[in-house]
């Protein structure tokens, strides 16, 4: 992988393999129109792997709240909208649960509203719901959240844009090369064929990867539907054999 | 449960795994999508603008900058997350191994958005260095992630120390063409502050990296 400049402190990190093919969307995609102006001209420069980029931030139970996993109950009432359970699994591409990796989502309220001070749709604010959620993966990769199911809402990136019903999802994994941030759908949305950020994912079946399933199995008699939504990060190529390595150097 | 919802499920999950039936133990990544803009809601309750908690070694410094687009416009609805070593060249991760000391005080994340005029400001302490890949040492540095409305997937950088004799060897900044590689050292702006803008198209392109 890199030069035997000094086999004394050989560093032989294992890296993370790339994407497969089709399944990121590229920074440029026009019709996605604020992509024209944000994007990178230049070609990105590969990094060899070093302990900064297979290192990365780790976080514990210190800074998550018992009641940060269910967003209906983060005010004195209940929100309006449809309950619903999302939950899934954190693997990695070799198929093995991430655990205790920290989970962020944030969503629209039931009538495609956020309370931000740029969102000036004219949906009704629900003062119950915030739409921001977090939680720890446990030892098998599960998350859960209770919430909402959030609304489509119209946005300007072209004549009669709408969004279709999604749900921010922001994960780390153990590595700032595992670093995500994605948007969970819902099945059935008619809107998803005419999103540009939908889209803009290459792959086909990619993009249906986003679109989470109803389960049976996690809704609740009498309370919630439940939507399984998986999430794959990136994962780590087999770890070289540091010892042969070092005695082959020396 | 009825045959048309498994198979939808099972399109979620990816149920056998990668592409045949030989390859059950690889998965296809999740793909990447854009914060939006009301990124604010889900992630600024972790902003962590100052790292330098209580016993931190090295002396405390601020970095501050703006992110502006291939106009010239500053980009109000972005996020900055920076990892570092803390002064002893150590990741407060269980990957770096290496026999140095960790900090309580100092866990080398930070989190910050940019304000309406597109700047950030974090106050960290400058890293030690940190080996490369090929053994030799890296200069110090800090490890950038940028998310922002009109971004499908983040992007990657590094700040650089100015007057830091490392740098000249540095072999990340070797790998830069030699008339970008200032877009990637702050610049000093007085007492222990240093500056470090971002140009995410056009004249002055900040480096973006991929790994």
């Amino acid at each position: 992988m890199s030069a035997h400049s000094n086999p004394q402190r050989k560093t032989i990190l294992a890296g993370y393999r790339p994407a497969d093919s089709g399944t990121q969307p590229d920074y440029l995609y026009p019709p996605y129109s604020s992509t024209v102006k944000r994007s990178p001209s230049q070609p990105l420069v590969r990094l060899p792997w070093s302990l900064s980029e297979v290192t990365g931030p780790l976080f514990g139970f210190d800074r998550i709240m018992a009641n940060d996993f269910d967003l209906t109950k983060q005010h004195a009432g209940d929100p309006i909208g449809e309950r619903i359970v999302v939950s899934g699994r954190v693997l990695d591409a070799n198929a093995r649960p991430v655990a205790n990796t920290l989970v962020e989502i944030w969503q629209a309220n039931a009538a495609g509203r956020y309370p931000h001070p740029r969102d000036n749709h004219n949906a009704p604010a629900d003062p119950n719901f915030t739409g921001c959620g977090r939680t720890l993966t446990d030892a098998d990769g599960r998350y859960r959240f209770v919430t909402i199911k959030p609304g489509e809402y119209p946005w300007r990136n072209h004549y009669n844009a709408w969004r279709p019903a999604h749900i921010h999802f922001s994960l780390f994994g153990p590595a700032l090369a595992t670093r995500l941030v994605t948007q969970m759908y819902f099945p059935g949305d008619p809107l998803l064929e005419y999103d540009p950020m939908y889209t803009s994912i290459p792959d086909e079946r990619a993009r249906r990867r986003l679109v989470s399933a109803f389960d049976w199995e996690t809704t609740i008699p009498e309370q919630a539907l439940g939507y399984r939504f998986d999430i794959v990060l990136r994962g780590r190529d087999a770890t070289p054999m540091e010892d042969d390595l070092a005695k082959e150097g020396t | 449960m009825s045959a048309a919802g498994t198979a939808q499920r099972e399109s979620s999950m990816q149920a056998a795994g990668g592409e045949g039936p030989g390859d059950r133990t690889k998965l296809e990544t999740t793909s990447s999508q854009t914060v939006g803009p009301y990124l604010h809601i889900g992630l600024t309750w972790l902003v962590t603008d100052d790292l330098v908690g209580p016993g931190t070694s090295g002396e405390p410094v601020v970095i501050e900058g703006r992110i502006t687009d291939a106009d010239g416009k500053p980009v109000d609805d972005a996020l900055i997350e920076i990892w570092q070593a803390n002064a002893h060249g150590r990741y407060d991760h269980p990957d770096d191994t290496r026999d140095l000391p960790l900090e309580p005080g100092f866990k080398g994340f930070g989190r910050v958005p940019t304000d309406a005029s597109g700047a950030f400001r974090l106050r960290t302490v400058k890293p030690g260095p940190v080996p490369a890949a090929d053994g030799s040492m890296q200069a110090p540095h800090v490890n950038v992630t940028i998310f922002m409305r009109g971004m499908l997937k983040h992007l990657a950088t590094r700040i650089y120390f100015p007057g830091e004799p490392a740098n000249a060897a540095d072999p990340v900044l070797r790998s830069v063409p030699a008339g970008r590689r200032d877009t990637l050292i702050a610049k000093p702006i007085g007492n222990r502050a240093l500056q470090w803008n971002v140009v995410l198209q056009g004249a002055g392109e900040t480096v973006f990296f991929e790994y």
